[in-house]
């Protein structure tokens, strides 16, 4: 599939809509996010090219964490359906971008070898996945509900339902790994991760439960919508 | 209208088995490897590596590396099929989780010109535990010392901060590498650009 090079300039980070590099809360930005101010940079349309990827690269149960990892039956916990669009800043779809999630079993541990979290792993759940989104930007994963977790950020700190995701977007600069948290959820209040985004844009990553997306006997629906930089209005200079 | 754009968050320290399953390896597989470059592919075969440093001048072990950039003639790859067909997939991702020294390691092609006045670079993308918005920088080459010398983006930075996006040339037995070392914080900050 190609990727066309863009026309026109990235619309700029809205950084009122980020965390800073260094929000104490959360204890490991102090020593690893940049202290010094970013330098802006004027990109040439060779270095906005976007990863190219294609439908050929994903597996067949690639969308479908109940089923693309099990070994003897089906995983536990709670079936949930996230779907959503992906789109730019001024509503535009974004078609054929590759969305990549991670995320715990329902007993909140990963398969990572690193998390020493004493929950059970599920034999029959990886907790990784993938789609593209089609012509009109819309993405579907069927997965299980992930736990909460404890982490050693502070005494008693647990970390909310999550779901990580990746994106490319159309261009280079549009890159996005975030993560997706669950409507209702008392231990948002708390998470200083969370809380690093500003205020005004918290919302934007809860996903909103919804009959529509909800399959009837069988798995309930959220809905998550996610918002890439675009491309500016005015073509770029020859 | 739309909300706006939806707000970055960390990777965390368990993306491996999602993101770089194959170099971890997880039972799962990775459409962007280590290597960009087959050993097929048109240009001068290089190695790409470094480590991270966080404010303490510790490595970094759960961080996730990204690289992008044209080939050998200087062309950025637009299609699948052309990655598929010349063995350059242009873009690659490495955690740097699976060496002794907490190393990440690329096997690539040394970029040509994009655009006459250029330097050959690679852009470069690090998220990690810890770093709530991806971090965005370039590696330029130490034995390109003309070009950079005449790259605007190496000259709108700072002079004495200008080392920081080079990387060191070194001649091995089994091939010519490219260090780049990245420190997060500290006197020498590697320079990173609100791209
Ligand atoms: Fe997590």
């Amino acid at each position: 599939m190609d990727k066309p090079l863009p026309t026109s300039l990235p619309t700029p980070r809205d950084w009122t809509s980020h965390s800073p590099y260094i929000h104490p809360d959360y204890r490991s930005t102090v020593l690893r996010g940049p202290k010094r101010p970013l330098l802006p940079i004027k990109a040439h349309m060779a270095d906005l090219a976007a990863p190219v990827y294609g439908h050929e690269d994903l597996g067949e149960l690639d969308h479908d964490l109940t089923r693309n990892a099990r070994r003897n039956g089906e995983p536990l916990g709670e079936r949930i359906i996230v779907a959503g669009r992906v789109l730019d800043e001024r509503g535009r779809p974004v078609p054929d971008t590759l969305v990549e999630i991670w995320q715990a079993n329902a007993a909140g541990r990963y398969v990572h070898k690193v998390d020493q979290h004493d929950a059970p792993l599920d034999p029959n759940f990886l907790g990784a996945g993938r789609c593209m989104t089609d012509s009109e930007g819309r993405y579907r994963f069927m997965t299980i509900k992930p736990g909460a977790y404890p982490w050693g950020n502070h005494h008693n700190a647990w970390r909310p339902n999550h779901i990580h995701l990746s994106l490319f977007g159309s261009t280079f600069a549009s890159r996005l790994v975030t993560q997706l948290y669950f409507p209702g959820d008392p231990l948002l209040a708390l998470d200083p991760i969370f809380l690093g985004t500003p205020e005004k844009a918290r919302e934007r990553l809860i996903s909103k439960f919804t009959l529509d997306v909800t399959e009837p006997g069988f798995a309930l629906g959220y809905e998550f919508n996610i918002v890439l930089r675009g491309l500016a209005a005015t073509p770029m200079e020859k | 209208m739309t909300p706006g754009q939806t707000p970055s968050q960390t990777v965390g320290p368990f993306f491996a088995y999602g993101l770089t399953a194959e170099q971890y390896g997880y039972p799962f597989t990775s459409l962007f490897p280590p290597r960009v470059a087959e050993p097929r592919a048109r240009g001068e075969h290089i190695r790409v590596t470094g480590r991270l440093f966080d404010g303490e001048g510790k490595t970094i072990p759960d961080a996730m590396v990204e690289i992008a950039h044209v080939d050998a003639e200087g062309r950025p790859v637009t299609s699948r099929d052309t990655a598929v067909a010349s063995g350059f997939r242009g873009f690659g991702r490495c955690g740097t989780g699976t060496s002794a020294d907490q190393s990440f390691e690329f096997h690539t092609i040394k970029p040509g010109v994009a655009a006459p006045g250029t330097a050959p670079h690679i852009n470069v993308i690090v998220t990690m535990r810890g770093l709530l918005v991806h971090a965005f920088t370039r590696l330029y080459f130490e034995d390109e010392a003309a070009a950079n010398a005449a790259d605007p983006v190496l000259a709108s930075v700072p002079a004495e901060r200008r080392a920081t996006l080079i990387a060191k040339r070194i001649a091995l037995p089994e091939g010519v590498e490219y260090r780049f070392d990245i420190q997060m914080q500290g006197p020498n900050e590697t320079v990173f650009f609100d791209l």
